[in-house]
């Protein structure tokens, strides 16, 4: 039996019908087609399904689509305002903070989550808000360095 | 730690310095369209049924009931494939798209099912009605050898899926000849290749002759070849085409899965598209994986420390099938002759099926294993020695030969230049090596040690068969320009490389240039993302066919300047004449020129390597001789390490340098990153994390949290030294960056454990419980010494 679902997603209300033991990570990829979400591990382990959830960082395979009934999603593809990136946007591609870019959105959507929380985090704090995503390919550095550049000012919002 | 500086080198317009990635943007947006993000009308989804034993014979497969369930559009077994068999070479074609008379690991698949719905497909696989009859299996290669053991393949007798045994100057008189001999035996761990992105394809056939494949695949000619053979199709009606791929690092994104075969068998039944994605679950415990190793090494050396011999035996568990495990055991054992002069090698291996999932290539692939051995017990000798780790390194690196002169190694391995010395070099002034000495090393309970290593990796990797890689650059009037490759990206960068080596030779920006990713209809053929080979070989073609592009525009400018095509050039989009450069145009005049004047010109360049297969031929994998890189990159490696005492647990701490000879760093930026990926993940915490826990062909730890991946909090902030030599056969000078920084973390990792707590850990990885137990045997073997 299908069962009614009303959120927002990067600003845009969406009502959809759907399975009530589907995951917001389903709804998000197969429902709202927005596949910038990345579904990686399934068991809320590596993290590259990370969106956030009335502003927080959550996983998004971490829970039923239901239960974010009425709430207001932010994905990657919401991070930017238009043709403008967002600092941490920027600061990643200045840094070549990515290489195969599976683990990108569920990293910028945890250290945009954080930098929501605590502006100015200390280089272990970007560590640990970073730590339930996972990236294979570049070591982390170059992800700290542009996290830490947006946090140093480097980088402003886009007017 | 200081962090790696952005440097710049040459005197080029494009390469040389950080590059910006031409997917960057993409990538940063959500915009990059992995496998799994397609979609299409009309698509179903695919299951794959699995086998609940590790070795069973199959009796029989009723699909009766899953093709009623509604919903199921079509259920495949593996006789549809109609005896169709694959593998790494005709003579070891062993697996089947499905299993049809036998499994040989838990879970291979037996049947697929597509269906409107995930979850459909997933009720259907349930009702899939198997018959078999258990075998007694074998789970390590202790059981696999012995006589009378259960046989995985029947007509492989004793299990032996590969062995070599080569022999090269005469090891027994250097033996007898040696002031030191010590033998020591090491083993390596089954790891995951640890891609995010699970494998993913999708399918259809436009009409009944034609197919089409959308699959997470980092070498797409795999599936070419594959599918057309399977399917019965020429070449010409098979259409792979490659979206943006998460990771590989070796093994199944370079073969074929149940679930390719069976999304190609489905959409054929059904004449719809489907889809299958691979969960996290099935990857890692049916994916191939790293192979578990046992190496023993004895050593024979002088007083002073020269290296005379080495004889190396490896043993290796290669799971069910023999896919990559020929060339596992030739990596393992080829270059054990670099980067330090060995003027006698003996290699004996033996690679046995068992009833595991499949062992094959990974990042590091073979030599990670006999240089971690060889280089841990390098240091064992020098403290045997009293001397230095880096002064022993130092006395037995090969040199970086002369320009237009060769070193070639007692098995026949060419080496044109050799930044090892100097890695070696520059490491040790970076971290203090000299003034280390007598530092405090115990803090509470916590003890620091620093490890050294050094390591080498075959680069632009020749193998039998077609090695050249090509390229078509197509030039549209307006001056952009339509790059077509054949070679994969699968994150390493190689597109942006591509891009930035034809825009150097073209005189134009990087960001006039479009790549288009492989589709196999229209670019050009290529062997595929593995054994470092693509900068270096794909990175020829590139040039090769930009080259050509550029001497039909030079005949054109030359006759609207009035002087020999010789006497014109491109830079910055400015096409001048050399001695006169008022003589200009633009690029998007001379473009539209050659487009337009009548009667017009259709400017397509072309270009492949020549060098991997010209240069000296190939390497002999029944020998041990020849050539399997086109050139060879050098690393050393220092990485500090805090040992718990009270735990057991190893940690990395930022005092981590690692030089790396790639040669010519075409672009710095990506250099760094790959040389610190492939440092930390498949080096580093090769050595302190991971490893499969099995139980009878059961995978214990089949998740990402169990199954310790490394994380930011972990992770050392390395620094990256640019080693340079030039290498003569690589573009630009340059040679690979991405597999010799995974060979030099786990001795160095291992080293500086003994370093800090005077125990040896010969087994990796280096976990809490190991490391424990053997501080505890240490002191206890210090106290009964002392009651003595």
């Amino acid at each position: 039996m299908k069962k009614e679902l009303k959120l927002k997603v990067n600003g845009q209300p969406y009502e959809l019908y759907i399975k009530p033991k589907t995951l917001l990570v389903q709804v998000l990829r197969d429902h709202v087609g927005l596949t910038g979400t990345k579904r990686g591990c399934n068991d809320s382990s590596c993290g590259a399904c990370t969106i956030m959830l009335n502003g927080m960082a959550v996983k998004s395979c971490s829970i039923l689509a239901l239960q974010a009934n009425g709430c207001e999603v932010v994905t990657v593809e919401g991070l930017a305002k238009g043709n403008k990136l967002s600092p941490l946007q920027r600061a990643f591609l200045d840094h070549g903070s990515y290489q195969c870019g599976f683990c990108t959105p569920g990293m910028l959507m945890s250290s945009t989550a954080l930098l929501a929380e605590n502006p100015k985090p200390t280089k272990e704090e970007i560590k640990e808000g970073i730590d339930g995503n996972i990236c294979r390919c570049t070591g982390y550095n170059s992800i700290i360095r542009a996290v830490t550049a947006v946090v140093k000012g480097e980088y402003k919002e886009a007017k | 730690m200081a962090e790696t500086k952005s440097e710049v080198f040459g005197n080029f317009s494009i390469l040389g310095k950080a590059i910006p990635r031409v997917d960057a943007r993409a990538k940063v947006t959500g915009e990059a369209k992995y496998a799994a993000d397609y979609e299409f009308a009309d698509m179903l989804w695919g299951q794959i049924k699995r086998s609940p034993y590790p070795h069973a014979r199959i009796l029989n497969i009723d699909t009766s009931k899953a093709e009623r369930l509604p919903g199921v559009k079509a259920v495949t077994t593996g006789k549809d494939f109609g005896g169709f068999k694959w593998g790494w070479s005709g003579p070891t074609r062993d697996e089947e798209p499905l299993a049809v008379e036998k499994v040989r690991y838990l879970y291979e698949g037996v049947a697929a099912v597509a269906a409107v719905d995930e979850d459909t497909a997933n009720e259907a696989c349930d009702l899939i009605e198997v018959e078999y009859e258990p075998l007694p299996g074998v789970f390590d290669v202790l059981e696999a050898m012995k006589p009378g053991a259960p046989l995985v393949h029947e007509n492989r007798p004793g299990n032996i899926c590969v062995e070599y045994h080569w022999n090269f100057g005469d090891v027994d008189k250097a033996f007898a000849e040696s002031y030191l001999v010590r033998e020591d035996t090491f083993q390596t761990p089954r790891m995951a290749k640890g891609y995010l992105e699970p494998p993913a394809v999708v399918s259809y056939w436009p009409d009944s002759n034609h197919v089409v494949y959308i699959g997470a695949k980092g070498s797409p000619y795999f599936p070419y070849r594959l599918l057309s053979r399977c399917f019965n199709l020429p070449l010409s009606n098979v259409r792979i085409i490659t979206p943006i791929i998460g990771s590989d690092f070796g093994g199944t994104k370079n073969d074929m899965t149940p679930a390719d075969y069976s999304a190609v068998m489905l959409a054929k039944k059904t004449g719809r598209p489907v889809k299958i994605v691979t969960s996290q679950y099935d990857v890692l415990t049916t994916d191939l994986r790293r192979h578990p190793m046992w190496l023993t090494v004895k050593t024979g050396v002088t007083k002073d420390g020269i290296l005379k011999a080495t004889y190396l035996k490896a043993v290796a568990d290669g799971g069910a099938y023999t896919r990559m495990s020929p060339l596992t055991m030739m990596l393992t054992g080829c270059l054990t002759t670099l980067p330090y002069k060995l003027p006698n090698y003996k290699y004996d291996c033996y690679n046995y099926f068992t009833n595991n999932p499949s062992s094959a290539a990974m990042r590091g692939h073979g030599l990670y294993h006999s240089r971690f051995a060889a280089d841990v017990q390098l240091d064992m000798i020098a403290e045997e020695l009293g001397l230095d780790p880096v002064e022993i390194r130092m006395k037995n690196a090969i040199e970086n030969p002369e320009p237009g002169k060769v070193y070639t190694a007692v098995n026949d391995v060419h080496v044109a230049t050799c930044g090892v010395q100097e890695c070696i070099e520059k490491v040790a002034e970076a971290v203090n090596w000299k003034a280390r000495k007598g530092k405090k090393k115990v803090e509470g309970s916590k003890a620091y040690g620093m490890g050294f290593a050094a390591a080498t990796y075959n680069s632009g990797t020749k193998l039998s068969a077609h090695n050249a890689c090509a390229a078509i650059i197509r030039v549209c009037e307006d001056g952009s320009v339509n790059y077509l490759t054949g070679a994969t990206d699968v994150g390493q960068g190689s597109d942006t490389i591509m891009c930035a080596i034809a825009a150097e030779v073209l005189g134009i920006g990087l960001e006039d240039i479009d790549l288009k990713r492989v589709d196999t209809a229209f670019t050009p053929v290529d062997p595929g993302s593995y054994g470092s080979r693509v900068t270096v070989l794909a990175g020829q073609a590139a040039r090769n066919a930009a080259l050509d592009v550029k001497q039909q525009l030079l005949e054109v400018a030359a006759q609207q300047f009035g002087v020999k095509p010789e006497d014109v050039e491109i830079k910055n989009k400015q096409v001048f004449v050399k001695s006169n450069p008022t003589r200009n145009m633009s690029w998007e005049r001379l473009v539209r020129t050659a487009c337009y004047d009548t009667p017009g010109k259709v400017i397509i360049g072309r270009g492949y390597s020549t060098q991997g297969i010209s240069l000296l031929g190939l390497a002999d994998f029944s020998k041990g001789v020849g050539d399997i890189g086109t050139n060879y990159s050098f690393t050393a490696e220092a990485n500090e390490v805090e040992v718990d005492t009270e735990t057991g647990v190893v940690k990395c701490t930022d005092n981590s340098v690692i030089a790396h000879d790639c040669g010519f760093p075409l672009n710095t930026q990506a250099v760094e990153s790959q040389v610190q990926g492939g440092a930390y993940h498949q080096g580093i915490a090769a050595a302190i994390y991971e490893e499969f826990k099995m139980d009878s062909g059961q995978t214990l730890n089949a998740n990402l949290i169990d199954y310790k991946r490394p994380r930011a909090y972990e992770a050392p902030m390395t620094q990256v030294i640019h080693v340079l030599t030039n290498d003569p056969y690589g573009p630009f000078g340059a040679k690979e960056a991405s597999e010799g920084s995974c060979c030099s973390a786990p001795p160095a990792i291992v080293n500086a454990i003994y370093n800090a707590t005077g125990v040896w850990i010969k087994d990796l990885p280096t976990q809490p419980e190991k490391v424990f137990w053997a501080l505890k045997a240490k002191k206890e073997e210090k106290k009964g010494r002392k009651k003595k």
